[in-house]
């Protein structure tokens, strides 16, 4: 059985880390690079050798109801892969942009402690395990956005540690009505339970769990912690945060409790259409007026979770491969994106677009992969953004939801305009820039062109013959609805 | 019913003094509150009227106890609420460094 090894491998790092490397990060990258590595591989395998299965693992033996289960389905199994992937691009990136800041062995460390965290949401199949591995994964993500030690960073940690100490007592409550409801924990015997009670009960857990999750999600009404949190964090962090984060304990477990679990009701659903259009619109309007560029880039996250959401909403299998495909290219270009800001920051020393000036010349990858990234995220063909969106907005148009389907086109147009002003302004501006402050090493310029051509590559996953070996058993596990429970307890 | 009602209350104190507080050290203090009447209410939950403890001993049933399950989950969660408070406190020490304050109203170097 491999679902265990994604907690483990991970959490074993973690703890190796501070004993290899007292001084030294040299074995501290070393070490995490390979862990991250070998869940590159592990997840890879997962996910397109076993696709389509579901593997069930009984902790200590126990069966459901009364044991913890992990459960790792198609759709596990793509989480895994982009967290994964997006992980280890981070590694590759961080050791220069760490070293800046003073950094010493307790980043990978806690780097470490975040995957794991990420991953045990991802594969468990029980409420409360839920819970653990989230707070675990906000702890580690916490310590990270402070970790430069400077006045703002500490600030925005507080903000992210209250709103993560709100939701979690309103998650924790949703796991306490659910639990008294069913007399159980585990998602597919929750599933079953929640079935025969009263559907107030069921407004009751799922109005609890968007509130929880939603303020992890940083849907619009929720999302006033996010901008400060991702654009404070060192750059590879951000992009973790912004890239996987977001999605692993928000997207994920919200499309898998309310699918899954409460089979996708029909209230919800339409809170999901609204809560997408707002945060594409009112996100992308916020993120023109930014000069900050993380802090650009982090509104944008707002906006694209937006399109996620909407997708999510139209409750059609195309809205909801739509809303898979633009979860993993948003990770893709998005990472890319805080990636180039933390370069730019290292080569220019500010974050400010107004300071920058025309780099183009002397730093040919970091101009090259944002054009790139800015193309993928404003939905210009032939790059991932464009087909993903393009999916969503078709599939609003099917559901008969021709105005959101405008709304998403809005969005678009707005995000390629606020992105041709992080082009005009803060790469080939007018304003020639002499020399640089500090070197974009080999590290930085391998992940943003690993990045680069993911976005490429990614693009391809909607070609028919490849689309059914990767994205459709995932939306055929999500689309099952509560079906998932029986087979998982069929196991 | 009212022991229920009173968690509820509990748990909006908590809320108002998060959402209303200028002071981190009251923050901090109203984001334990809330949590408390979180692990109230999951003990709550678990409770049965004239139940007896729940430890299984000769001659005695199961029948008779009170759920012990969220008892377990209120000690994980007691445990994980130290974790975020014990590093709230932290950030709270290492921003009075920075500014010398703890009003959050002149900690303002993020915005909008």
């Amino acid at each position: 059985m491999i679902t265990p090894y994604f907690v483990i491998i991970p959490l074993a790092a973690a703890f190796l880390i501070p004993l290899v490397s007292k001084r030294k990060t040299g074995p501290a990258v070393l070490l995490s690079l390979a862990s991250t590595f070998a869940l590159v591989v592990l997840s890879g395998y997962a996910f397109f050798g076993r696709s389509g299965e579901t593997l069930v693992y009984r902790m200590s033996g126990w069966k459901l109801p009364v044991g913890i289960n992990l459960v790792q389905d198609a759709f596990s199994s793509f989480m895994l892969v982009m967290v994964s992937l997006i992980a280890l691009t981070s590694l590759v990136f961080s050791p220069r942009y760490i070293d800046r800041l003073g950094g010493d062995a307790k980043y990978y460390s806690l780097f470490m402690v975040l995957v794991a965290g990420m991953n045990g949401v991802v594969v468990t199949g029980d409420l409360f395990n839920l819970f653990v591995f989230m707070e675990i994964a906000i702890l580690a993500a916490l310590a990270l956005v402070a970790y430069g030690g400077r006045a703002h960073e500490f600030e925005a940690a507080f903000k992210y540690a209250v709103m993560a100490s709100v939701s979690a007592s309103l998650i924790l409550i949703g796991i306490a009505v659910a639990y008294s409801a069913t007399s159980s924990l585990g998602l597919a015997t929750i599933s079953r339970g929640l079935e025969r009670q009263s559907p107030i009960l069921v407004l009751w857990v799922g109005g609890l769990f968007m509130a929880g999750f939603g303020l992890k999600t940083a849907a619009m009404p929720f999302h006033a912690w996010l901008p400060d949190a991702h654009s404070s964090a060192p750059a590879p962090i951000s992009a973790m945060l912004s890239g996987v984060l977001i999605k692993a304990l928000g997207v994920y477990v919200l499309i898998r409790f309310f699918y899954n679990v409460l089979g996708a009701p029909p209230l919800f659903l339409q809170i999901f259409l609204v809560l997408g259009a707002v945060s594409i619109i009112l996100g992308v309007l916020l993120a023109i007026g930014q000069w900050d560029i993380k802090r650009l880039l982090a509104y944008h996250s707002i906006s694209q979770i937006g399109y996620i959401l909407l997708a999510m909403g139209l409750d059609t299998t195309l809205g909801m491969i739509g809303a898979v495909y633009h979860m993993l290219n948003h990770a893709v270009f998005k990472s890319l994106l805080f990636y180039n800001a933390g370069a730019l920051e290292t080569a220019l020393g500010t974050r400010d677009l107004r300071e920058m000036g025309n780099v183009s010349k002397l730093l040919p990858v970091t101009s090259g992969t944002s054009l790139i990234a800015s193309l993928s995220i404003s939905g210009v063909p032939p790059f991932n953004g464009f087909f993903s969106k393009l999916v969503i907005i078709i599939a609003a148009v099917q559901a008969g939801q021709p105005l959101f389907a405008f709304v998403a086109v809005v969005g678009s147009l707005l995000t390629l305009a606020s992105f041709l002003k992080v082009q005009k302004f803060g790469l080939r501006g007018g304003r020639p820039v002499e020399r640089l402050i500090g070197e974009v090493d080999g590290g930085m310029k391998t992940a943003m062109i690993l990045l680069a051509a993911l976005c490429l590559v990614t693009s391809l996953l909607i070609v028919p013959g490849i689309r059914e070996t990767t994205i459709d058993p995932v939306v055929k596990v999500i689309m099952e609805k509560t079906g998932h429970a029986q087979i998982v307890l069929e196991k | 019913m009212t022991l229920y009602v009173l968690c509820f209350a509990l748990f909006l104190v908590g809320l108002y003094g998060i959402l209303t507080k200028r002071d981190l050290v009251k923050i901090i203090l109203s984001s334990g509150i809330m949590g408390y009447a979180c692990n109230m209410m999951l003990v709550l939950f678990g409770y049965r009227r004239e139940a007896s403890y729940p430890i299984l001993e000769k001659g005695r049933e199961a029948a008779a106890m009170v759920d012990p399950l969220p008892q377990a989950m209120v000690l994980t969660a007691i445990v994980i609420e130290l974790g975020i408070i014990s590093l709230l406190a932290a950030l709270a020490v290492r921003l009075f460094q920075k500014y010398r304050t703890y009003d959050i109203t002149k900690i303002r170097r993020l915005s909008g």
